[in-house]
């Protein structure tokens, strides 16, 4: 494939207007780095993780596990939770040491 | 990558082996880098013998043993985008229970390679060989090639890998061969040396794979209605395309082993009246019933056909349009359709010639029941009975016959 054409579909959003022959082949996605603009947090499960920054040893598990990459950083400190990408999974709560606990899932938009 | 010298074949043989034998015999020549499979008569014998390779060394494939063929074949999807040469083998049910992946498989443009041992499909249960299986998914996209005996078998496998992996194509192939009949049953076969077997397949350069970090991508992403229809719209041109591809491998096949193939095989066609069109072991047997008959002065001539997917339309109009008469063989039904899959497509293939042959379907050998000589030359009688009928008017014996289906060896009283 060509890779000029892959970035083409992805900057003019081209998938509706590209005829067959231009699009990128089998429906790939020839670069990275879209996922962050597809804003997946409005359907989260219905418990958001909380951080509490002052409890976080920085041990970097909950960026290691999270299937989202919605764990944020700055260098190799843990800086906060991307609500955008997170889906309330959990997994970061799990992960989270037991004796540190700074990540706490509690529920959201008043339903629980 | 290397093999141990105690496996390594040097120099061409001759020698007596089993159509899994030699499939297997294929897969280690070729020398995939991940093979994910899962056990099924008649296929077990295919994978065991290559399992056994890998255990002893004698190729360095990851392999990976799953729990079911929807695994197998998911596993296969996983580590052909990732960058790897990489087959699996089914059969019957186990080909069925991949349903859903072979489209995926197709669609995201996987070349993979899959011998498929054809076997029949439940219920009754049925070990045996039967087309059902693979024309059941005959839309997922795949190219379908099918062998006549152990030889084709081999050779078909190792040209499978040139044709998936061709940039013009890049679409998964299998590969059928008949369940017992060819993969249980006993011929002579020539193999070919291992570094004749890796030069023609060539290393394996994906264009694009997702071990590649310098150029992430994303495989699978969700295409709704503003673009899945040209995704697929690029696979149905891409199996249009390779048929010239599939007869150039052949032809370069050819040069390479005296063997030529094309997407069809015309046997006797030259002045052929009365024909048969069949895939499989039974082109075979038609052989040889048609050497008998032409003893006799019949005009018996057949047509196999080798490659089904792309369907080999040009090839069949251009083969019976001369013909009186012809007789399309299915080892598969589709049960008050207009004929068994291969009739349906070929009196598709024909329509609108001037001259069309009178066209008849037979379903036979479901469940892996024999078909014999005698059985074939029974159908050549009918053609000739059914060619002297449509002497006096040709249109309604057409018409007529294009609709019927007959069931051959079936115990009709």
């Amino acid at each position: 494939m060509n890779p000029s054409r892959g970035a083409a579909f992805i900057e003019r959003e081209a998938s509706v207007t590209l005829p067959w022959t231009e699009m990128a082949e089998a429906g790939l996605i020839p670069q990275g780095g879209t996922a962050a603009r597809v804003k997946t947090g409005a359907w989260r499960t219905g418990s958001m993780p909380v951080l509490e920054l002052s409890r976080c040893i920085h041990c970097l598990r909950c960026w290691i596990w999270c299937p989202d990459s919605a764990v944020l950083l700055d260098g190799e400190k843990v800086t906060g939770i991307d609500y955008d990408h997170c889906k309330g999974c959990g997994i970061c709560a799990q992960v989270c040491p037991p004796k540190v606990h700074a990540i706490e899932m509690v529920p959201e938009g008043g339903e629980a | 990558m290397a093999t141990t010298e105690a496996y390594r074949i040097t120099e061409r043989r001759r020698v007596t082996m089993t159509g899994a034998e030699a499939t297997a015999e294929a897969m280690r020549q070729i020398h995939p880098d991940v093979v994910a499979a899962y056990p099924i008569t008649p296929q077990t014998d295919i994978v065991m013998r290559f399992a056994r390779f890998v255990a002893d060394g004698v190729v360095q494939t990851e392999f990976v043993p799953v729990e079911s063929e929807h695994s197998a074949l998911s596993a296969v999807v996983g580590a052909s985008a990732a960058g790897a040469r990489a087959m699996t083998a089914t059969s019957g049910p186990g080909f069925a229970l991949m349903h859903e992946i072979l489209y995926v498989a197709a669609g995201y443009r996987l070349p993979i390679v899959m011998p498929v041992a054809n076997r029949a499909l439940s219920g009754p249960i049925n070990i045996h060989g039967d087309h059902s299986d693979t024309m059941g998914s005959r839309d997922a996209g795949w190219i379908h090639l099918y062998a006549e005996n152990a030889q084709e078998a081999y050779d078909d496998l190792i040209q499978a890998v040139r044709i998936a992996e061709h940039p013009e194509v890049r679409v998964p192939v299998l590969v059928g061969q008949d369940g017992f009949i060819i993969t249980h049953g006993m011929e002579i076969v020539e193999v070919l040396t291992d570094d004749e077997v890796r030069a023609f397949v060539g290393e394996y350069r994906p264009e694009r794979y997702l071990l590649d970090v310098d150029h992430p991508m994303t495989v699978g992403a969700l295409a709704l209605q503003n673009s899945y229809f040209e995704v697929k719209r690029q696979l149905a041109e891409a199996v249009r395309r390779s048929a010239r591809i599939i007869a150039d491998v052949g032809e370069e096949f050819g040069r390479l082993t005296g063997r030529y193939y094309g997407l069809t095989e015309p046997y006797r066609m030259e002045d052929a009246e009365l024909v048969i069109v069949a895939i499989g072991s039974t082109a075979g047997t038609a052989k040889d019933v048609i050497d008998e008959l032409r003893g006799r002065g019949v005009k018996a001539g057949l047509v196999k056909v080798r490659v089904f997917r792309p369907f080999p339309a040009r090839n069949l109009r251009d083969l019976l349009g001369r013909a009186r008469a012809v007789a399309v063989l299915d080892r598969a039904d589709s049960y008050a359709g207009l004929g068994g899959p291969l009739f349906a497509e070929t009196k598709a293939a024909l329509y609108g010639l001037p001259q069309a042959p009178v066209m008849t379907g037979y379903v036979y050998g479901l469940g892996g029941r024999d078909i014999t000589p005698e059985m074939i030359a029974a159908v050549y009688d009918d053609l000739g009975q059914l060619a002297e009928r449509a002497r006096a008017d040709h249109a309604a014996v057409a018409a007529e016959a294009a609709l019927s289906v007959r069931y051959l060896g079936v115990r009709e009283r």
